[in-house]
């Protein structure tokens, strides 16, 4: 197969790349400029670039940039920005891996004519009849299944994840094995566009703060802030207010720019709302039991799935507006939404 | 796979460099072979490099039109313009001779860049604008020249839409509205094409880069004629009459004068030669892609350029596409990552956005052949009819 691989300068694409080249794929490698801000802590710094093409050149397979910033910034930073602004909590990566690496360089990969786009996520695939199914990756502590959530069969059926049946180890035997410089590069764990412990920052300077009042659960003023997008429900540490006992962000109210606070008991909620619901391959029976999971590496919840509202076996505390609630049976990714206000 | 051998590559790509011309490798192999000696030494080793290198002066300035004193060997093109910029810049500052800086806006990085530096020291710098046919304009705008302007720079022949400038205008115009600047001209994309030494007789300073035409990569020249005054760079063990330290490079120098020779020897007839590949190369491309459009004002352009847009391809998938098929060439100019940056000679020229981000830069050179012409319109048209069947629309 004539396959783009997507190659971030880290270890895991590095050996996707040598995977697919071993298994005697046409292989290229492709790294995506995505930011041209100052930060540059993620996939867009010059020297991630240089260790992508080195890499390439020691695999012997092409390597091209391809400059995306524009779509970027449209389809990534500014709803990030806005997303903020009405006081949720958005998820970039998510949004990079929907609109970025499963849109615009998918696209840009067939009408070049490539087979297929191929990254360094660490998830499985299996066909089982004309359906592809995801699961989590072997290294069930980096499993990405989670941020792919919207990956349909259209995109599932011209994508590949060739490092998903390995551990994390794994890969970085394989790059050891291979001489490649990323073997022993640390993960970058940040928002790409902004610095590390920038984002405060980072929404400011972007004028998406709006002081206001943060109260408690029946009204009464604690205290103000500077602005409720440095606030996200569920947020226990950093609220600014001492009370005495533990206190949660129960809620962000964008038009009265009010923050409050409350008790764990009162951030417990029996269902939560999703909005844009995505399937892998179809809905899962009504009243199917399934897992649940509500943050990247969060732990998982059981529940139901029954229309557009998660139904929990417990009580769970709210899911932050704007967080992935992404829903699996087993090991398998069934599909996701957006946690709705 | 995907790579190809060197026999099987067509480069259209011949204004990012070139290959070493046979002149320049035979002048270079004995200084590598035998003279290793230091040309700042006292002994008969020394003595023996000295020689090759003042050869070498000789005959760069004949070929330049200058004396061979008013030639600074440099690492390169880029090093040229910054000593260029930032030396004639701060020697102004230190005579209180203004510290205004001119440049046109379609200038090369090197000179950009080094202005862009210079003005966080303090500098004013002011941008020149351009034709939408890729021609500087000095003249209309009122206040861009001025008594304060201590330094112009405006380039002989631009390395991406590959315009000559009408440099005579240029210098008469600093002349009189600004007396008391020095004239730079960044001439390294003009050795093939143009008779530099007639052509920027006007100017103060000049620059030229080896690689360019057949020479080395990392050797260069700044011609700084009569008192110009620098202030240098590199400061060190006083080479270069003080304004550029560190001892020679020298086969480098050796290898840029001899390839600078064969440049102006053969330089009319290659011109002609190169000219009717370029005349095939572009209508071969308009017969197969109607609505192509060309960038640059062809009456000013040299003989080897193609700057050419597709409407609605985006060149860097198109680039990649030529490369696997063993067509090189290039859009824009390339960052230091090596992603595509929207060309800034083609927005200083009015281009839309859109346009310059479908734009691609066939370059031909000493080397270039009919095959390669051939080859070329073959891809390009087989890849441009690909991209534009769109499959996921």
């Amino acid at each position: 197969m004539r396959v783009l691989v997507a190659m971030s300068g880290g270890v895991d694409s590095s050996v996707a790349a040598a995977l697919l080249r071993d298994e005697g794929h046409d292989a290229v490698g492709v790294t995506l400029k995505l930011w041209g801000g100052e930060s540059d802590s993620g996939c867009c710094s010059v020297s991630d670039v240089e260790d992508a093409r080195r890499v390439a050149a020691q695999l012997g397979i092409a390597h091209y940039v391809f400059n995306l910033t524009d779509d970027f910034t449209a389809s990534v930073v500014d709803p990030y920005l806005a997303d903020h602004a009405w006081g949720r909590t958005p998820n970039p990566c998510v949004e990079c891996n929907r609109s970025i690496k499963f849109g615009r360089l998918l696209e840009r990969a067939i009408d070049m004519g490539f087979d297929a786009v191929a990254t360094g996520h660490h998830v499985r695939v299996r066909d089982e009849g004309a359906a592809r199914r995801l699961l989590r990756g072997s290294d069930a502590a980096k499993d990405q299944s989670y941020v792919l959530y919207m990956l349909g069969q259209p995109e599932l059926s011209r994508s590949l994840f060739p490092i998903g049946e390995l551990t994390k180890d794994e890969v970085r035997r394989v790059a050891a094995d291979l001489g490649l410089r990323t073997a022993a590069k640390a993960e970058s764990m940040d928002v790409c566009f902004i610095k590390r412990g920038d984002r405060s920052r980072f929404l400011a300077d972007h004028q998406v703060f709006r002081p206001g009042v943060i109260a408690d659960v029946s009204g009464h003023p604690l205290g103000t802030h500077e602005g409720f997008a440095r606030f996200t429900v569920g947020q226990r540490r950093g609220v600014g207010v001492a009370t005495g006992e533990r206190r949660y962000v129960v809620a962000v109210d964008a038009p009265t720019a009010t923050v409050t606070l409350g008790s764990r008991d009162d951030l417990l909620r029996e269902t939560a709302p999703v909005e844009q619901l995505r399937f892998v391959h179809e809905p899962p029976p009504p009243g199917e039991p399934l897992t649940f999971q509500t943050r990247a590496h969060g732990a998982l919840a059981p529940g139901v799935l029954d229309g557009e509202t998660v139904v929990w076996n417990e009580p769970q505390p709210r899911v932050a507006p704007g967080q992935v609630i992404a829903w699996y049976r087993g090991d398998e990714l069934l599909g996701g939404g957006i946690a709705a206000p | 796979m995907s790579e190809h051998a060197p026999g099987d590559l067509a480069c259209l790509d011949y204004a990012a460099t070139t290959p070493l011309r046979p002149e320049a490798l035979a002048a270079m192999e004995p200084v590598w072979r035998e003279n290793f000696g230091n040309p700042s030494g006292t002994h008969e080793i020394a003595r023996r490099a000295k020689t090759i290198i003042e050869e070498a002066r000789e005959q760069v300035a004949a070929d330049l039109g200058c004396e061979p004193r008013e030639v600074v060997f440099t690492g390169g093109g880029s090093e040229a313009d910054n000593l260029a910029l930032k030396g004639a810049a701060w020697a102004a500052r230190e005579q209180g001779r203004g510290e205004v800086i001119v440049v046109s806006a379609f200038e090369h990085h090197a000179v950009l860049d080094a202005a862009e530096r210079l003005s966080r020291g303090g500098f004013e710098v002011r941008h020149a604008p351009v034709s939408a046919g890729g021609v500087v304009d000095l003249d209309a705008p009122v206040d861009l020249l001025d008594d304060r302007t201590s330094v112009v720079s405006v380039m002989l022949v631009n390395n991406e839409v590959g315009t000559i400038q009408p440099f005579d205008e240029v210098a008469t115009l600093v002349r009189e509205r600004a007396p008391r600047a020095v004239l730079h001209t960044d001439a390294v994309q003009a050795p093939q094409w143009c008779d530099v030494a007639g052509a920027t007789a006007g100017a103060d300073l000049v620059a030229v880069s080896a690689h360019k035409f057949g020479g080395p990569k990392g050797t260069g020249a700044l011609v700084v004629r009569g008192s110009t005054r620098l202030v240098p760079l590199v400061d060190g063990g006083g080479q270069e009459m003080g304004r550029r330290s560190g001892t020679h490079n020298v086969a480098g120098i050796a290898g840029l004068a001899a390839a600078l020779r064969a440049t102006a020897e053969g330089r009319e007839q290659e011109a002609t030669r190169i000219g009717s590949l370029r005349d095939r190369l572009a209508k071969g491309i308009t017969e197969a892609i109607p609505d192509a459009c060309f960038n640059g004002d062809r009456a000013f352009q040299t003989a080897g350029i193609c700057h050419v847009g597709f409407p609605g391809v985006e060149a860097e998938t198109l680039l990649l596409m030529l490369d696997r098929d063993g067509v090189c060439a290039a859009a824009g100019s390339s960052c230091q990552s090596g992603s595509t940056e929207p060309s800034h000679v083609l927005l200083a020229m009015g281009v839309p956005r859109a346009e310059a981000l479908s734009s691609i830069r066939l370059t031909l050179g000493w080397p270039s052949t009919d095959a390669d012409v051939d080859r070329a319109l073959e891809v390009i048209s087989a890849a441009v009819e690909r991209l534009r069947a769109r499959p996921t629309r």
